[in-house]
């Protein structure tokens, strides 16, 4: 009798997974909130898991590791803001749905055009060469969306495959490049371009090495955002993403808006490499990117491209990853244990996208 | 419009840090003197740095990491002193790490790839304090930097021995019938076409050589210290096209593991091969780093200036060949070892005896005095040897010899 009444019980729910029509913003954070506060924990299990140390004492070496010193506080800075730009670049394309996954691509051959000015254009005066750099390598990145932007305006090809495969391209014109560059010969490697010079160097200022690239990075985002809030080709890219045919009966040009954009989109990537190449690493090699066009696609979509949110998860995933580096170190570790931790907390961010998106409801049987 | 406004804050934005970078670069010059101090350190409170490019499963890299526990051992230095960095490749990732070493307050810093070079020099100039060692590398002594300093181990020597012990295997061969003379063909995985690989396969030949003076060698590269699989893949290769030994100076396992298959006996590099190749590895040449990293530390902690250019071989037993594989080497090889090695110790061997081997049918002093190519290594040449690794630690002989072909992939 009781047993019979359990299964009764049971049987009267069941569950679905059901498409949210609207989240509120706050329950959107809060969710992402909740996937933050869960990978911190789940990595703090395999920390302390493998190291038997304090969690307390764990976490006390992210933070160490991520801002603990002048230098560590700038390098985890400089990281932030080069993901913050990429990201913000991915934003016009993605805003007209428009899948540019060759963010990757973009950044190393603006990379390829800053390292080439910085090899071949010592003797240009510095003001000049830096400008020259700046706007080749934007040119550059330009060039290489530009490729798949037109063929999508035009014959309608995949967007994503073909930006994804470009990233392949571009490697190999890198690997290409270091052929000529590699210094000292048979090293495989460039090295630190003009290392005595500092020609192309993003020059110091305010005692910063980086400050340059802050400044770049704070201009495109509140040039980006007011392009895209403001204005009216702004307005454009979110009707074409909305739905091509109503854009054009409302007469938007739409092949134009999708070049256009496109150009505007990897131009900023092709910065992105500058940045890096000039403001940061000071040489090029096929790990120039890293990674980093593809982690700026979820620092984009995590933050709904919202410009504060974006430098938001941009902070949250370096911070995270410097931290580990320090955690890989402290504790012996190997170095691929920093990797494994940046892993969880990607898997938990992109999770909870799903409970954003779709929502996990209860209904009674005899509703059915 | 928009556009417009984003080129005119770029150029505005350019033009300011222009500006302000005039009045920085007095900043950052007195910044330089920030680092450690070397006054009052001891065994107890020296703090050491190490950047590697590989982990504990790579062979090179273990053999460092066994250099820095010898020297921990020896010297009674704690874990705690000792912060390891691995995996890190040759790029500006190298730079971060060297300036966290720095910034974690490290008296003295190794770092262990010939491509960690430019970027361990640039920290160096940065922390005038502290001792940056840069184990293969050329530049330390044209760096004008006191506190850069390159090292490397007389490898060479240890090639020579091993190339000694598969001379002997080769005439054994000849002996049993399984091969004829002139089919004494030597094959070598090399990872880059530069003097550091062909110093180590010319030296290893110049050993088979002296045992089997029929012996011949062909080089193949794989463009990369660690690549498993073009390694396996080379060694197939070679094997393919009438090797019948193989060597190698890659890092990993890939060419034993070929060789075992093929049933080809091998001389590894680094590491007892004997693990993946019971039935085909003869020894190994390895490196003893902790030789140089005690004598560093030592140095550093008593405030003593080391050399921009250290090197060491059998004389101060900085190079070894692992135990002999007893069931591969012929009987006689043991005896051989131990008498090449007491001569290399004592320097009555020169390994690149220049009566020894031919450049283009001549020997290599004609050559020096002929080619206009070859004028760049009269510094090296005298008292009837080349002398590798005197002028600077890092090797310097890059002549393919006769009876060598080397093709790159």
């Amino acid at each position: 009798m009781n047993e019979k009444a359990v299964n009764i019980k049971k049987e009267k729910y069941i569950r679905h997974i059901v498409k949210r029509d609207v989240i509120s913003k706050k329950k959107a954070w809060f969710i992402r909130l909740i996937a933050v506060v869960l990978s911190l924990l789940v990595s703090a299990v395999v920390i302390v898991g493998i190291t038997k140390e304090n969690p307390l004492s764990v976490y006390g070496g992210i933070i160490n590791g991520a801002v603990g010193t002048n230098h560590r506080l700038w390098t985890t800075v400089r990281e932030i803001v080069v993901l913050l730009l990429i990201a913000v670049g991915l934003v016009p394309a993605f805003k007209m749905r428009f899948w540019n996954l060759g963010a990757e691509g973009q950044i190393l051959i603006g990379a390829v055009a800053s390292a080439a000015l910085m090899i071949y254009g010592k003797s240009i005066p510095a003001p000049l060469l830096l400008t020259l750099i700046i706007v080749c390598s934007m040119l550059a990145g330009m060039l290489w969306g530009l490729l798949p932007g037109i063929f999508k305006a035009i014959y309608n090809t995949n967007e994503s495959l073909f930006t994804l495969m470009l990233n392949y391209v571009a490697m190999q014109i890198v690997t290409f490049c270091i052929v000529f560059w590699e210094n000292p010969s048979g090293s495989n490697s460039v090295g630190i371009i003009n290392a005595a010079t500092r020609a192309g160097w993003f020059p110091r200022a305010f005692g910063n090495e980086y400050f340059m690239n802050i400044v770049i990075v704070v201009v495109i985002t509140v040039a980006i955002s007011v392009y895209m809030r403001y204005s009216k080709q702004g307005y454009e890219i979110a009707v074409v993403g909305e739905s091509q045919n109503t854009a054009r009966y409302a007469g938007i040009d739409v092949k134009k808006v999708m070049i256009r954009t496109m150009m505007i989109s990897s131009a900023i990537c092709g910065l992105a490499g500058a940045v890096i190449v000039s403001g940061a690493s000071h040489t090029i090699s096929t790990s120039t990117a890293g990674g980093r066009g593809f982690t700026a696609i979820i620092v984009a979509w995590m933050a709904n491209m919202n410009p504060l949110g974006m430098l938001l998860v941009s902070t949250f995933l370096v911070f995270m990853q410097q931290g580990s580096i320090q955690i890989a170190s402290q504790y012996g570790l190997n170095e691929n244990a920093s990797d494994i931790i940046t892993g969880i907390l990607i898997f938990f961010l992109i999770g909870c996208e799903f409970f954003i998106h779709y929502r996990i409801e209860k209904t009674k049987m005899e509703e059915m | 419009m928009k556009r417009k406004f984003l080129s005119i804050a770029l150029a505005l934005t350019t033009a300011l840090t222009l500006c302000a970078c005039q009045s920085s670069d007095n900043k950052a010059d007195s910044n330089k003197t920030e680092g450690t101090k070397t006054e009052g350190l001891t065994a107890q409170n020296v703090k050491i740095g190490v950047i590697y490019i590989g982990d504990e499963n790579e062979g090179y890299t273990a053999a460092h990491m066994a250099g820095i526990d010898e020297m921990q051992k020896e010297l009674g230095v704690t874990d705690a002193q000792v912060i390891e960095k691995t995996l890190i490749p040759e790029d500006e990732s190298c730079t971060d790490a060297a300036e966290d070493l720095a910034d974690q307050g490290c008296n003295i810093i190794f770092a262990t790839s010939f491509g960690h070079e430019s970027y361990l020099m640039q920290v160096a100039a940065k922390y005038p304090d502290i001792q940056f060692c840069h184990a293969t590398g050329y530049q330390a002594a044209s760096s004008g930097l006191s506190n850069f300093h390159n090292y490397f181990d007389n490898i060479y020597e240890a090639r020579y021995v091993s190339g000694v012990v598969a001379g002997l295997k080769l005439n054994e061969m000849i002996a049993k019938g399984s091969i004829t003379k002139d089919q004494a063909k030597v094959g070598y995985v090399g990872a880059f076409p530069y003097a550091e690989v062909i110093s180590g396969f010319t030296s290893f030949f110049l050993g088979v050589q002296s045992q089997c003076p029929t012996a011949t060698m062909e080089v193949q590269y794989t463009n990369s210290w660690a690549n498993m699989t073009a390694e396996g893949e080379v060694a197939t290769q070679l094997i393919a096209d009438g090797c019948v030994l193989i060597s190698q100076h890659a890092d990993t396992t890939g060419a034993p593991t070929a060789c075992e298959n093929a049933g080809v006996p091998c001389v590894g590099y680094n590491v007892d091969m004997t693990s993946v190749a019971p039935k085909s590895a003869l020894t190994s040449a390895t490196n003893n780093w902790g030789v140089y990293y005690k004598y560093a530390v030592d140095s550093v902690i008593k405030g003593t200036q080391m050399p921009t250019d250290w090197t060491a071989g059998y004389n101060q037993k900085a190079v070894a060949i692992t135990a002999l594989n007893e069931e591969t080497v012929p009987a006689d090889a043991k005896d051989k070892v131990a008498e090449v090695e007491k001569q290399l110790a004592d320097g009555s061997l020169h390994v690149f005896d220049t009566s020894k081997f031919k450049v283009g049918g001549k020997s290599l002093e004609e050559k020096i005095a002929e080619d206009k190519d070859y004028a760049k290594y009269s510094d090296y040449v005298k008292d009837g040897y080349f002398h590798e690794s005197e002028i600077a630690s890092a090797p310097a002989f890059d002549i393919i010899i006769d009876n060598i072909t080397a093709k790159a992939q």
